[in-house]
């Protein structure tokens, strides 16, 4: 059984390793300036070397400059997607949480929409009716931005659940008992739900990055010459490039390590609760 | 004593691992084949299961490129081109027996007709929206007259099936090589060898050799590559170069490169009149010298050498020098030079401003290029183009779509710039890439289903495609195609990338093959087949 105490001490290293990991995918471009985008035709599938030392891609792409690129890219888009998903969990949540009523009614009925939608087919037919010219960068922002309007509605569960939760709370009730109008009330609710939504939000972060990365295996992620996780997990589609170069794992090392980290922070926060 | 006894096991050994009839040839393909009717196939996948069980009246020699006679010992065409009398094989019977006549040649051609049947097979049987008419003269004398004249009338009956007029196994009583024995749904289907099977060697022995062919149906590339290692395989056909590298590097005596294929990867400009994209772009796209400048500055020889590590040779035109009859050898693949392709875009009014190509109403150069998501070759190409252009200051966005979406773009809404896809040569007759050459056509992809044809050069390509089909004389169906291709190479509808090499991994133990850049690459001769020692060792 694992004490307090030693819990809170794995729950700062993870912080700490999530903070390097956010530091150097932020830091990291700037530092190693190789372009993502240059391919070397003398030079595709290259082995680790001073000049490469995580070797080159298939298009002879330097591999750090794109895992570096590619994580930055990830890890930012992930958080904000998160943040925007987190954004609407929040305000639908709490409006259906605390307004009850019809207003609960039928924010039930569009969460279980939500939910039982199959996201991933909704993602691709919503891509595919996207204007085609638009910039790598704009693709970019709007494959997060659709992952962020899409993945609101377990997150706005849980905030609707714990509103209702602390409309039972003894400071409501006082609240109410000295004659409080309801939109006063609220004023009293939001400040009591950071907790619940930073929690979401970091339930959001992972949740995201695996899609994209999902995405990206399918080849409909980020475009070309963008790097992100999704698209460098590709490499690992050939097993055999994957045991003689074992160097390609990077992306999909980087993705378990930040997933992970999440995961046992939340888990981390469940079992101190 | 010792080494007598050792002599004898050598002897012994050698002789378990030689040459011998029998045996079971094992090969996969990637999805289950859409129906068992040869009058219905329509995919590769059931083409296969066709060309393996069913007989066929002639059939193209993958290695001569010539027809072959197979069920018609000979056949004649009419001085005017509209029908031919074919002279069957006596003898010869389906595999319940029924005996092969005349009338079932008949009977198979008027069932292609049927237009309750709706066989994709009948499509390029009917001349102008008209049926044929067939007369059965003898039991071994047939003859088909077409409405009008059909160049190159014999090689339509590639295709075409014999089934049995009499039988009461109907399509499921065949002529070919084998026979289909066991269908597990998506796992394999088994084919059994055709007892009644016509054919035989040089030395009076019945054909083919093979008692049953397995083929498999095995979704992924690496999962075959194993089960071929493991010697669960017999062989694959289109090798990804990775896997050619891997395998050539295990051991080089399991792989061919055998060569240019008919296959070709293309880029074409959206320019569909009404097409939903704005008016400056249609009118780059509609630039003969905007299309050839773009593909005078794309490099194909390293699209080969990086894409396809070295096993694919620049494009020239709709067919590669693998069509030996049809191919216009006096062509060669747009030059890669970028200085070029500038001088050309100048003289068209586009200029340079700064890092980026603007037109004359300073519009900057900027498209999008679709290309099918999953294909990595395709995307690797799509990301080298980029490149290639970025190099004259044109900005290339790459959009991958799934297939269905991208087939709505290019197919109807017209919704798209460019597209990036590649064209699967089957057949060697140019009469075959009709539908993509008419103007009015709408497989003719840059701009389909047009009224009358847009450009004079289009028009003139309508002109020498129906001057082909309709000549008798092989030398000047020759000059007209040569002369489309002649059109196409100048004005660039589609600019070719690469023909891709036919790659092949084969077992040793497989005997009598001639691999051949033609489809089927490796079992077109199945009845000649061999398999040598036992199969069920593992190679590593």
């Amino acid at each position: 059984m694992r004490t307090g105490a030693g819990m809170k001490g794995a729950r700062r290293v993870i912080v700490v390793v999530l903070l390097i990991l956010l530091g150097g995918a932020a830091s990291g471009a700037f530092l190693y300036r190789v372009p993502y985008d240059q391919q070397n035709r003398e030079s595709f599938g290259a082995p680790p070397s001073k000049e490469h030392p995580l070797g080159t891609d298939e298009l002879g792409r330097d591999r750090l400059a794109r895992l570096l690129h590619g994580s930055r890219i990830s890890l930012l888009l992930a958080t904000a997607a998160a943040l925007l998903a987190t954004a609407i969990a929040g305000v639908v949540g709490a409006a259906a949480g605390h307004f009850g009523g019809w207003c609960a009614r039928a924010f039930q009925v569009l969460v279980d929409l939500f939910l039982s939608l199959p996201w991933l087919f909704l993602l691709i037919m919503l891509r595919a009716i996207l204007p085609l010219n638009v910039s790598p960068v704009v693709s970019l922002a709007i494959t997060f931005a659709l992952l962020g309007c899409l993945g609101w509605a377990g997150s706005a569960r849980v905030i609707a659940a714990g509103v209702q939760s602390m409309h039972r709370s003894d400071f409501m009730l006082q609240a109410r008992a000295l004659g409080c109008r309801p939109s006063r009330l609220l004023l009293h609710v939001i400040p009591n739900l950071r907790p619940l939504l930073l929690a979401q939000l970091c339930i959001s972060i992972p949740l995201f990055l695996l899609s994209e990365a999902n995405l990206g295996l399918l080849g409909l992620g980020v475009a070309e010459p963008m790097p992100s996780w999704g698209n460098l997990l590709r490499e690992l589609e050939n097993f055999h490039a994957v045991s003689v170069n074992p160097w390609v794992l990077a992306p999909a090392v980087l993705l378990v390590t930040v997933v992970g980290c999440f995961h046992i922070l939340l888990s981390g926060k469940e079992s101190h609760a | 004593m010792m080494t007598l006894i050792r002599l004898f096991l050598a002897v012994a050994l050698t002789g378990a691992a030689a040459l011998h009839a029998g045996g079971e040839l094992r090969f996969a393909i990637r999805s289950e084949p859409k129906t068992f009717h040869p009058a219905m196939v329509a995919d590769e996948n059931s083409d296969t299961i066709r060309y393996l069980t069913h007989g066929f009246l002639v059939r193209a020699n993958r290695h001569t490129q010539e027809l072959d006679p197979e069920l018609a010992v000979s056949w004649k065409t009419s001085p005017d081109g509209r029908s031919i009398r074919f002279r069957l094989r006596t003898g010869v019977r389906f595999s319940d027996a029924t005996p092969f006549t005349a009338e079932d040649v008949a009977h198979t051609l008027r069932a292609l007709m049927d237009p309750e049947l709706r066989s994709p097979v009948a499509d390029s049987l009917r001349a102008g929206g008209r049926n044929l008419d067939v007369v059965a003269h003898s039991s071994h004398e047939v003859s088909v007259t077409f409405p009008k004249p059909m160049a190159g009338i014999e090689s339509l009956f590639e295709n075409v099936a014999i089934l049995s007029a009499r039988s009461p196994l109907k399509e499921k009583a065949v002529l070919g090589p084998f026979v289909l024995a066991e269908h597990v749904p998506g796992s394999y289907l088994l084919l059994k060898r055709n007892a009644h099977y016509w054919k035989k060697d040089k030395r009076g022995r019945a054909l083919p050799y093979l008692d049953a062919v397995r083929v498999e149906i095995v979704q992924n590339r690496e999962t075959e590559l194993l089960k071929f290692r493991r010697n669960q395989l017999h062989f694959i056909t289109n090798l990804e170069a990775d896997h050619y590298s891997r395998l050539l590097a295990e051991n080089p005596a399991w792989v061919k490169d055998t060569g240019p294929s008919l296959d070709v990867e293309m880029i074409w400009f959206n320019q569909v009149a009404n097409a939903p994209i704005p008016a400056h772009k249609k009118t780059w796209f509609t630039s003969q010298a905007f299309r050839r400048a773009i593909s005078m500055a794309i490099n194909r020889e390293d699209l080969c050498k990086v894409v396809y590590r070295g096993h694919a040779r620049p494009a020239v035109g709709p067919f590669s020098a693998a069509n030996r009859q049809w191919f216009n050898g006096s062509l060669k693949p747009h030059p890669f030079d970028v200085k070029a392709a500038l001088k050309l875009l100048e003289q068209e009014g586009f200029q340079r401003k700064g890092e980026w190509l603007v037109d004359k109403t300073g519009q900057p150069v900027e498209f999008s290029i679709v290309t099918n998501s999953g294909s990595r070759n395709r995307e690797r190409m799509a990301a080298l183009v980029q490149q290639d252009l970025r190099a004259i200051g044109v900005r290339v966005n790459v959009v991958t779509l799934d297939f269905p979406s991208l087939i709505e773009r290019i197919s109807r809404n017209f919704n798209y710039e460019a597209c990036l896809l590649g064209l699967v040569n089957v057949e060697l007759d140019p009469n075959a890439q009709a539908n993509v050459w008419l103007s009015s056509s709408s497989q003719h992809q840059w701009n389909p289903n047009q009224p009358t044809p847009a450009t004079p050069w289009e028009a003139e390509i309508d002109r020498l495609m129906v001057a082909q089909a309709t000549t008798m004389q092989q030398s000047k169906r020759k000059a007209h195609f040569d002369r489309v291709q002649e059109i196409v190479w100048q004005q660039a509808p589609f600019i070719y990338l690469i023909n891709r090499n036919v790659l092949l991994a084969v077992s040793p133990e497989l005997r009598n093959i001639a691999p051949s850049v033609l489809r089927p690459h490796v079992y077109w001769n199945v009845d000649s087949l061999e398999l040598s020692g036992r199969t069920e060792v593992s190679r590593r």
